[in-house]
């Protein structure tokens, strides 16, 4: 159940976007009409999902304080913490390369969809961010992964529903400083207020 | 005799030619440009995440800036000395290092000499790494430009970036906390009922007023989005 509850907290109260502002440069910028937005949420989902358990093993068994007693006992003093950052961005970039690699052999389909979006995800916040936190939260794998998806699905939400506003913004009478930017910004904020009704949410 | 002579009179007025002045003109707008009218924030879209998650207060912003300002300008020179060194098709990963060096550099030099703020910032220093101002300086002006020239783009884009957070850190301490740089400032002018607003220190806080603050800097740039 705990499982369940870290995705639902992931998806709805810890969101990327509304709570920890992270993946924002995408976020506004991807979100001109639904359809990409769409693309680069299930390539967010898809990435996340894979990125956080593989930076967790390696935490886990290379990068953690006494991480290396199990390739000798003397390793016990080693602590490689402080190549955290440069472990996990290697991890994520490669990996964005792989899963890339990957689609275009095995589905083409899904790949002309989220081909051009796929290596953007390698500099997205949100993506080194959930590996970060994930650390400071103390997960299991299982946790960790749960964590991950539900961290990415958050992301796929609120740039879809972002996107769909947008689409109909198009129409509306906006002053001419607070096209764009601006009043995506407002609304974002307005969107960040409605998911705070989410909190205390739990299975 | 007198012919090569000459060559080498030219040669010197070419090299006269090409030596610029210090600070040109050219120089100083790389400089001034992000300041307004090509703010890295408010014009280009870059770098909001951590414009918004380390605002709530104004020290932690002016420690996240002082920390991006220096990033930005020594992977611009880093990336600007090893511009022709650096292979087209694996640049991202290049560049993606040296960040990722300069980040750990800043990280843990907080973790040694200010431990408090290191636990404040959090997560947020490591994401300096995916700072798209940083990449987008890398991309755009260090991989096609003189070292010096990139140090000053660097300080251009970094004071942009900071000058916007701090403005945004400055209004929603003021009016979420009721203080500014931890000095209760409202108490001090005997207003120690001020209301202050909750939803300043949330996320949603931060939204509304970067909104706002780019609608303003917009305004009077004249820049509009299409």
């Amino acid at each position: 159940m705990e499982v369940f509850n870290i995705a639902l907290r992931g998806i709805f109260i810890d969101n990327m976007i509304f709570a920890y502002y992270l993946g924002m440069c995408s976020f506004l910028a991807v979100s001109k009409k639904v359809e990409t937005a769409f693309g680069l949420g299930l390539a967010v989902v898809f990435v996340l999902t894979l990125t956080v358990p593989v930076n967790w093993l390696l935490q886990e068994y290379v990068l953690k304080e006494g991480a290396l007693t199990w390739i000798d006992g003397s390793f016990e003093s080693i602590d490689l913490t402080f190549l955290q950052f440069i472990m996990f961005i290697a991890v994520i970039a490669s990996m964005v390369q792989l899963v890339e690699m990957i689609i275009e052999k095995l589905s083409p389909a899904l790949y002309g969809s989220l081909g051009i979006f796929l290596p953007l995800i390698a500099v997205n916040c949100a993506i080194l961010g959930s590996s970060l936190f994930m650390v400071q939260k103390d997960y299991n794998i299982i946790e960790a992964t749960s964590y991950g998806f539900g961290s990415g699905f958050g992301f796929f939400l609120a740039i879809i529903a972002l996107a769909a506003i947008r689409e109909k913004l198009k129409y509306s009478m906006v002053p001419s400083g607070l096209k764009g930017l601006g009043i995506t910004m407002l609304i974002t904020g307005l969107m960040g207020l409605a998911f705070k009704a989410f909190i205390g949410i739990a299975i | 005799m007198s012919a090569e002579a000459t060559v080498v009179e030219k040669e010197l007025k070419v090299e006269k030619k090409s030596a610029e002045p210090f600070l040109s003109k050219r120089r100083k707008n790389i400089v001034t440009d992000p300041l307004s009218d090509d703010n890295p924030i408010t014009i280009q879209v870059l770098g909001i995440c951590s414009a918004l998650a380390v605002t709530v207060k104004l020290e932690p912003t002016l420690v996240m800036s002082i920390a991006v300002v220096f990033v930005i300008v020594f992977a611009n020179l880093i990336i600007s000395l090893m511009r022709n060194l650096i292979p087209g098709r694996i640049r991202i990963i290049v560049q993606l290092a040296v960040v990722a060096t300069l980040v750990t550099l800043v990280s843990e030099f907080l973790k040694a000499y200010s431990y408090d703020m290191y636990k404040v910032l959090g997560a947020y220093v490591g994401l300096i790494i995916t700072n798209c101002i940083v990449m987008g300086r890398l991309e755009a002006f260090a991989m096609a430009n003189k070292p010096y020239d990139s140090i000053l783009d660097g300080l251009g884009s970094g004071f942009g970036y900071a000058w916007i957070i701090l403005t945004v850190a400055f209004f929603r301490e003021l009016l979420g906390s009721g203080s500014i740089f931890d000095f209760k400032i409202f108490e001090a002018i005997g207003w120690a009922t001020f209301p202050t607003n909750g939803l300043m220190v949330d996320s949603i806080g931060a939204f509304v007023v970067l909104g706002i603050l780019i609608w303003i800097q917009r305004s009077k740039s004249g820049y509009v989005e299409h």
